[in-house]
């Protein structure tokens, strides 16, 4: 933390300070700020007009679902695979915990692939989808599928190392009182991983808003139904519909400026908390 | 992440817990297998369906080689890239303070939060065809947009935090006594740096780079919108994976999409195995 007392080393730190700044300025910020002169150009009045358009609605709210839809999964699931991997101890654990971070490495055209691949034309498990007569893919379950597979791994992440740090003491000393596990959970555990379930899920939620490849490959694109906001952001474009195109990246952009903000707030929350190790 | 297991030692734990908890095991192991495992047995099954000599002939295609040549070239030249400005940036982020620094060490995480495709759009409204700076650019007889220079950019854009990221909490931790004897001793920033930082921080720059180059082999959103996608010159592996899909070709698309997941797998299995040597 000690900063060094820079001395003769003056024109370094500013020369330093200054290409970092620059870098990220050109990368980051003026092509953001680009998109924002570009959806904002036309004044507001443009701008809520697209918005109120029953296509970008749909849009909107497909992807509000899907969200929704990996944030309760994951959040839950993710929680309990946590607890799996920190606090049981078997057989093929070391094989589990690589698992989880495998949607990281896979490309969001691969999970496409995949998904199509099971539920598509010919796929592996269409026999039974149709049996059953459920519509998985080009059709919300698929979509919903894809979001929660690529961002399985944040909950997992976040709460993991939480629930090693908080230990068992807590928790046994519940049992000694007397304490179900089902009370223990909700009464000990929970609150003590509450930032980093809060944390997982906000990471959750900024990339399943985001989510474009796979969703797009079982989406099958179609407007007002099966689009999410990034499908139809896509399809705008190739439709030269650069209003809509513009609105409708600005709103995710700002959605995802939000969660960043809310993150940062989170960390700073959870840092005054005493976390070791920050 | 081991932990040391505390076995319960209360008897009221023993009442009633296995049951509980090999359910919990069990809903756990069984959403991960189907969600994760099953996917990548799936994908390995599809591309190898018609055996390796097919999955070869679908490789060796002269689109899909450009495409797969033209992937590693631009994650390459956006690692190295990405290994120098990160880490600078993790560098002046740890070791100066300044107005703005908090600021700086926030918009580190915007790529992450940002869509991939809302990236994509960015840099076409800044660069492209139609903007000034594009324009610009275009006089000066350099194309950027629809060209493989945005196609690095994009992934520079992606990846910034991967470096920074890394580097920056090894930096934090790092034993300052090194270099204060260094300064000490009379040497210059630049030599302290080289002589007593670089060494220690290396392996966090080298996996962070390696993060990197595995990310930007499956990128898409980014890419797609800014590439122009031109068959052996612009086209990358993972949109040429979109285009076959398109087509209806699925099984080309599962012998690339294999091809790219092989890559990025070892790519991560070396951090992982780095980082597990790392912490002894």
């Amino acid at each position: 933390m000690a900063e060094r007392a820079g001395g003769g080393q003056g024109r370094v730190r500013v020369v330093l300070i200054g290409a970092a700044v620059l870098y990220v300025g050109t990368l980051v910020l003026l092509p953001a700020f680009s998109l924002l002169r570009g959806a904002l150009g036309g004044g507001l009045r443009p701008f809520v007009e697209v918005l109120a358009r029953p296509d970008v609605l749909a849009a909107l709210g497909m992807t509000a679902k899907l969200t929704a839809f990996a944030v309760v999964v994951n959040g839950t699931l993710g929680t309990a695979l946590a607890f799996v991997l920190v606090r049981d101890r078997f057989v093929g654990k070391r094989v589990l915990h690589a698992l989880v971070d495998v949607p990281f490495a896979l490309s969001p055209v691969a999970v496409g692939v995949v998904l199509l691949s099971l539920f598509g034309k010919g796929g592996l498990l269409r026999p039974i989808t149709d049996a059953l007569g459920w519509e998985v893919a080009f059709a919300w379950p698929a979509m919903a599928m894809a979001t929660a597979f690529v961002t399985l791994p944040f909950v997992v992440r976040e709460v993991g190392p939480v629930l090693e740090e908080m230990g068992t003491d807590q928790e046994l000393a519940a049992y000694t009182l007397g304490a179900s596990p089902f009370v223990t959970f909700f009464r000990v555990t929970l609150p003590g991983i509450r930032w980093g379930l809060a944390y997982g899920t906000t990471l959750t939620m900024a990339r399943a808003i985001g989510e474009f490849g796979a969703v797009l490959l079982v989406s099958g694109g179609i407007a007002g139904k099966t689009e999410t906001a990034t499908v139809f952001v896509y399809r705008a474009l190739e439709d030269r519909d650069d209003r809509g195109a513009y609105v409708v990246a600005t709103v995710l952009a700002l959605a995802s400026i939000g969660l960043l903000l809310l993150l940062d707030l989170m960390r700073r929350k959870r840092g005054a908390r005493a976390e070791p190790g920050g | 992440m081991e932990l040391s297991e505390a076995r319960p030692t209360g008897r009221s734990r023993a009442r009633g817990q296995p049951l509980g908890k090999l359910g919990l095991r069990g809903a756990a192991a069984t959403y991960l297998l189907v969600m994760v495992a099953l996917p990548v047995a799936t994908l390995a099954r599809e591309g190898l369906s018609k055996g390796l000599a097919e999955l070869g002939r679908a490789l060796v295609h002269p689109v899909a080689r450009g495409a797969v040549f033209l992937t590693l070239e631009t994650a390459l030249v956006m690692a190295a890239v990405n290994a120098v400005m990160g880490t600078l940036i993790a560098y002046v982020l740890v070791r100066y303070r300044f107005p703005g620094r908090k600021l700086l060490d926030v918009l580190i995480d915007l790529p992450f939060a940002i869509p991939t495709l809302v990236t994509g759009m960015m840099i076409v409204t800044l660069l492209g065809p139609r903007a000034a700076l594009g324009q610009l650019f275009e006089a000066a007889g350099v194309r950027v947009v629809y060209a493989p220079p945005a196609i690095i950019l994009a992934l520079l854009f992606v990846t910034l935090p991967l470096v920074v990221r890394t580097v920056q909490p090894v930096l934090h931790e790092l034993d300052r006594a090194d270099e204060e004897a260094a300064y000490t001793l009379g040497a210059s920033e630049w030599t302290t740096f080289r002589r007593v930082t670089l060494p220690a921080i290396a392996p966090a720059i080298v996996s962070g780079a390696l993060q990197s180059f595995a990310r930007a082999l499956g990128e898409f959103g980014s890419v797609v919108v800014v590439a122009g996608n031109i068959p052996r010159r612009t086209l990358t592996a993972a949109v040429h994976v979109f285009g076959e899909v398109e087509s209806g070709d699925v099984h080309a698309a599962s012998a690339m999409s294999l091809v790219l997941v092989t890559i990025s797998f070892c790519v991560v299995l070396v951090v992982s195995a780095r980082q597990r040597g790392a912490h002894g």
